[in-house]
């Protein structure tokens, strides 16, 4: 078999005849999905299935002195109830650290509580049942006496001395502190014409999937085998979790993943109740389902943000910004999330600030606490809207103190477009940033001076109107930096398989996942693009640990640039492997050779040889007739993982424009735009829509989402009447402008775009708020922006 | 969250309504729209044993024009309201505040008498009913009464109603020719139930008002017809005059405090509804840039 001809110099997977990218078409998955075919967890039935309700803790902080399960398991229909203590027979617990992340510590957790519960939400036994209305009747007779202990809930508190310590073993409530001062702050400072100060403060907010979490559990004692059924972002995690704490090989558990009503980072970790279901399905040897309703879903679902945020910068007069500085602070609940930890969020507020500007100066401490309130970690954005609103805040502040538009501070002090690669003050490497041409895109799309000019007009009708400009940087395309170095068993990298069947159809296995970013759809297009057959020939299967090569799935922004690139890799290697086949049966060399539109065609003048489904034809029922030596091999399979950069970095820049009612606080939102880089473009609906949908997560935390505890740490808004999720209603248009520095890491050149709309939509909405208010003296850093906030702070009550 | 077992009887007359809600008294619960009563069953907040369905009864549904009184009949959902060309000719003011109910899936479903028998003390009917000056009707065993709206509202979620009685219609006096209206409300997001929210029905002869009847609504346990607007009537409003009727507006109400609004804020926002209500009653904006 002749191998030695690469056709790389055709594979330019941009510019081929026919090629899928940059172009927008019609995600694969949506007829199916539309049709009411999706495969949703939570509508499985197996046989013998049965329901598991799980009783949770009223008290934000009590012991358990007694459970009481007699009553409950007469109730006709009551399989199991099951408590902490039983439970730990067949799952041991785990603890939240990374090595990399020095000094983390958090308290062993079990999958239900043993003796102490910790947060108001927190299950303390699990009712078994043929449905779930039955296992809720049971879950009302059980009788749990509890010792109601102080809750720690205020995180400024929570390390002072006379605040109880949560988990005794760990001697205070610090779950992680990290320290970093780079250049010369204080001398930075000191040169300063102005230093500008101010408290940040951001609510706990969620991330509400529409599904909420679900599983279905199904131990056969037979084979010795748990598959969970499970809407996951990373289904070879959760194998790996599972096995570990169950006692089990990572062979012994499958994974599967098809459907998933929305994941945005919560179904990225493992929860405790998900742990338990699947000892319950060991221990009662038969699938067990959980699906949290949607009060639970509150309670238990990760919350993310909570930090408060002190923040200084040093600006001169000719619009200099010298130096930032941050005091951080932010309180995780009771426990460091498995596996992933909640020391991250606070890690990249360290990481990110300052991140898009030149200024070398930067001096940051976070401190990160345990409360008694429901777990923290990492939702969609991760640490980057915290960063991107106090940077943001604070360069505003400074232009304000200096008297320069808002804009033209940003164009003196953003890294300009020719500094790369360079790094930040926090040691973040930059390969190639776009911050000054999307600027000037940003201006051009909004009509910057015609909107000043508009605002100046209506103010002397009393109309108040404010425009708000937030530049940010965004980490996609993760290394092992962010979880393998650090001991995590979440890989990093992905796998790709690619075959061609027996009629010329490829079918595609990959180890990301879809929760409707379009992974099917970028995969299939990348393939069909590389291969030279039509999407409609490439088959995506994803989701499920048997089936798929090992990799880290879906999250961090990672599917397009890593799954992607695997995905190209894989789908050349095939098309080598076909063509190397083709020149034997045409008598000809894979130079001279080419693959398009299912058909092998003369490279020179693109006319037909053989179409591919002839030469599978062949390949698979009349090997007989091909050349001698000749072993056909139309499987492909590739792995990807980025080496030279630990992150791909993408930026970008929002726009708010909004008008205040001065009287009632209220905030109407008139048009938001985005000018984002993330490289090579696949698809740019599927791009749009993950920054547009970006955007309105970072709305809702502008504008509308908290949840809000009281001081005995009970959360009082665990509902979709009292907990405001953004809604279209309230939605400006959304207008999207792209820059494109494609990542030379990679032959895709993709970077991910997943979470750039949530980073930086909140900084631009406080920004445009206080712009609007700027005539009255007031100013907001406090997230969401309340009528009642902005009516305190225009002293009108 | 699943709703605790009960039973479930589909009403085949309002004799037959009125006879299962005798039997069972307090343990019964009648469900028409569902839109407020399911979700408090499935979250255990109420656990009814016996469910009285009474979406078969078409003597219960229906808008009828009677003279200069308009009849709505219990069952009228939202949705049939905001396309009635009876109610936007007679009562436009309710073709206006229906939009602010809940969403279209609710309207599709919710029922006027559903609503007001909920009296849910930031809902928008009730204060409407205030406002039109309508009367609620209701039957039980003994008879019908007819209870004037002003009366009809006693509290959170409490009504005239007895449990062993059903609603069944609402009627509405037409309105004058020469009558305007006003409604608004500030919700956080729309849809929502409100923080603040008022209802207007006035008669304005030369730039003046010959009558005004604002009601506001989420400012107290029920909703509240202010007594402010006999101020405003017969007068030549200035802003001065205004601010002290927003002013004294302010000592009417006892709002409660909740997690969108503390008490202040519903005073002071109730009290820009006034200015802005009666600056669009009366047609004239020089009056909303008044301080409210
Ligand atoms: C998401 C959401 C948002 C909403 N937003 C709003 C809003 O902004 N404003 C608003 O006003 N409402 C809102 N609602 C409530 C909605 O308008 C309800 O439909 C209405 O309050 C109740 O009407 P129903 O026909 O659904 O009554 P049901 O839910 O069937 O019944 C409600 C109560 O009234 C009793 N009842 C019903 N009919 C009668 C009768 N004829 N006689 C005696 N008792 C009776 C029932 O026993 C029950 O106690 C919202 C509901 C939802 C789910």
């Amino acid at each position: 078999m002749t191998t030695a001809a690469t056709h790389s110099e055709r594979l330019s997977v941009l510019d081929r005849p026919n090629s899928y990218i940059g172009k927008t078409v019609p995600r694969p998955n949506i007829e199916r999905l539309v049709q009411g075919r999706g495969l949703y967890v939570s509508d499985m039935v197996l046989p013998r299935m049965v329901q598991v309700v799980y009783l949770r803790s009223p008290h934000a902080h009590a012991r358990i002195i007694e459970i009481d399960t007699v009553a409950a398991k007469q109730v006709p229909g009551v399989i199991a109830v099951v408590t902490g203590k039983e439970l730990s027979a067949v799952i041991t617990p785990w603890v939240g650290v990374l090595s990399h992340m020095k000094g983390l510590k958090s308290a062993p957790q079990h999958a239900i509580a043993i003796d102490h519960v910790c947060w108001q939400g927190e299950a303390v036994a699990a009712i078994v049942a043929t449905s779930r209305a039955v296992a809720e009747d049971a879950a009302e007779l059980v009788a749990v006496e509890y010792e109601e202990l102080e809750a720690v809930t205020d995180m400024r508190t929570a390390l002072d001395p006379g605040t109880p310590v949560i988990h005794a073993s760990l001697g205070d409530n610090l779950a992680f502190e990290r320290h970093l001062d780079a250049g010369a702050v204080d001398q930075a400072f000191a040169g300063s014409d102005e230093v500008v100060e101010a408290d940040f403060v951001f609510g706990r907010h969620t991330g509400v999937t529409l599904e909420p979490r679900a599983v279905v559990a199904d131990w056969s004692a037979a084979e010795a085998r748990l598959t969970i059924y499970q809407g996951t972002q990373a289904p070879h995690m959760v194998q790996n979790i599972a096995a570990l704490h169950l006692g089990l090989q990572d062979s012994q558990v499958r994974v599967v993943c098809k459907d998933v009503g929305g994941s945005f980072g919560i179904k990225v970790h493992v929860y405790a109740d998900e742990m338990a279901t699947y000892a319950l399905s060991k221990l009662l040897r038969r699938p067990v389902k959980y699906v949290a309703d949607r009060v639970e879903s509150f309670n238990t679902d990760i919350h993310a943000r909570d930090h408060l945020c002190r923040g200084r910068i040093g600006v001169k007069r000719d619009g200099t910004i010298t130096a930032f500085e941050i005091d951080d602070l932010t309180g995780i609940g009771p426990y460091s999330m498995y596996p992933r930890t909640s020391a991250i969020e606070a890690n990249q507020v360290v990481n990110l600030v300052g991140g898009p500007y030149v200024a070398k100066n930067y001096r940051a401490r976070t401190r990160v606490v345990f409360q008694n309130k429901n777990v923290m970690c990492q939702y969609r954005g991760v640490g980057h809207p915290v960063a991107c609103s106090v940077t943001e805040g604070l360069v505003d502040l400074a232009a304000a103190k200096i008297g320069m538009d808002p804009v033209e501070i940003r164009r003196r002090n953003l890294v300009p477009d020719d500094a790369y690669p360079c790094a930040s003050p926090s040691g973040l490497k930059f390969e190639l940033l776009s911050h000054h041409a999307a600027l000037n895109r940003l201006m051009a799309m909004m009509d910057y001076d015609g909107l000043r000019a508009e605002q100046a007009a209506l103010r002397k009708k009393n109309i108040h109107r404010g425009i708000g400009i937030a530049s940010f940087i965004e980490i996609t395309n993760p290394s092992a930096a962010f979880y393998g170095v650090g001991g995590a068993r979440i890989s990093s990298q992905d796998g790709v398989a690619v075959r061609m069947d027996a009629t010329g159809a490829a079918i595609c296995q990959t180890s990301i996942t879809e929760q409707g970013q379009g992974s099917e759809s970028l995969t299939a297009q990348i393939v069909g693009s590389v291969l030279g057959v039509p999407m409609e020939r490439v088959r995506v299967i994803l989701g499920d640990t048997d089936n798929t090569p090992y990799g880290g799935g879906t999250w961090a922004s990672r599917g397009a640039g890593i799954g992607g690139e695997a995905a190209l890799q894989a789908a050349k290697a095939l098309r080598s492997n076909i063509l190397d086949v083709a020149a034997a049966i045409l008598q000809s060399t894979p130079a001279e050779l080419d693959i398009v539109n299912n058909a092998i065609v003369n490279a020179g003048d693109g006319s037909t040889r053989i179409e591919l489904s002839e030469l599978a034809r062949i390949v698979y029922f009349r090997p007989d007739t091909l050349p001698p030596g000749i072993q056909p091999e139309l499987m492909a399979t590739r792995h990807f993982v980025p080496r030279d950069y630990p992150f791909a970095f993408t930026n970008g820049i929002q726009a708010s424009w909004l008008e205040v009612d001065t009287d009632t606080g209220f905030v109407k939102l008139l048009k938001h735009w985005v000018v984002e880089d993330c490289g090579t473009i696949i698809n740019p609906q599927l791009v749009d829509e993950q920054i547009r949908g970006g955007v309105v997560q970072g709305l809702g935390a502008a504008l509308f989402e908290k949840c809000i505890y009281d001081e005995r740490g009970q959360l009082t808004n665990a509902n979709m009447a009292d907990y405001l999720v953004p809604m279209s209603g309230e939605m400006p248009d959304i207008d999207i402008g792209h820059v494109v520095s494609p990542t030379a890491e990679t032959e895709l050149g993709a970077k991910g775009a997943g979470e750039a709309g949530t980073a930086g939509a909140a900084a631009a909405v406080a920004n445009a708020v206080n712009d609007a208010l700027r005539p009255f003296g007031a100013t907001i850093t406090e997230i969401p922006l309340t009528p009642q906030t902005i009516l305190t702070a225009l002293r009108r009550i | 969250m699943k709703a605790s077992a009960f039973s479930y009887a589909r009403a085949t007359s309002v004799a037959n309504a009125l006879d299962l809600l005798a039997a069972h008294g307090d343990s019964a619960k009648v469900l028409s729209g569902g839109q407020s009563l399911m979700p408090a069953m499935n979250l255990r907040l109420i656990n009814p044993e016996l469910l009285v369905d009474i979406g078969d009864l078409a003597e219960l549904r229906g808008i009828v024009l009677r003279g200069d009184v308009l009849r709505i009949g219990a069952l009228t959902r939202h949705v049939d309201l905001l396309q009635s060309p009876e109610i936007a000719a007679h009562a436009p003011l309710l073709t206006e505040a229906i939009g602010h109910v809940a969403h279209p899936a609710i309207r599709n479903r919710g029922t006027i008498g559903g609503s007001l028998a909920h009296a849910d003390p930031a809902s928008e009917l009730p204060a409407c009913m205030l406002a039109l000056k309508a009367t609620i009707i209701v039957r039980g065993q003994p008879g019908e009464r007819r209870i004037a709206a002003g009366d009809f509202f006693t509290g959170i979620y409490e009504t005239a109603l007895s449990p062993q009685e059903l609603l069944v219609a609402v009627e509405v006096p037409v309105a004058r020719k020469d009558s305007t209206h006003f409604f608004h409300e500030f919700a956080r997001r729309h849809g929502d139930y409100a923080i603040v929210g008022a209802a207007a029905q006035a008669v304005v002869r030369d730039g003046v008002f010959a009558d005004l009847r604002i009601a506001f609504f989420a400012v107290g346990d029920r909703p509240l017809l202010a007594k402010v607007a006999a101020r405003l009537v017969d007068v030549a409003i200035t802003p001065v005059i205004l601010a002290e009727a927003s002013a004294a507006l302010g000592e009417e109400l006892d709002p409660q405090e909740d997690q969108q609004a503390s008490a202040a804020m519903r005073r002071h926002l109730a009290g820009v509804l006034l200015v802005r209500g009666v600056s669009a009653l009366l047609g004239r904006p020089d009056l909303s840039g008044a301080p409210a």
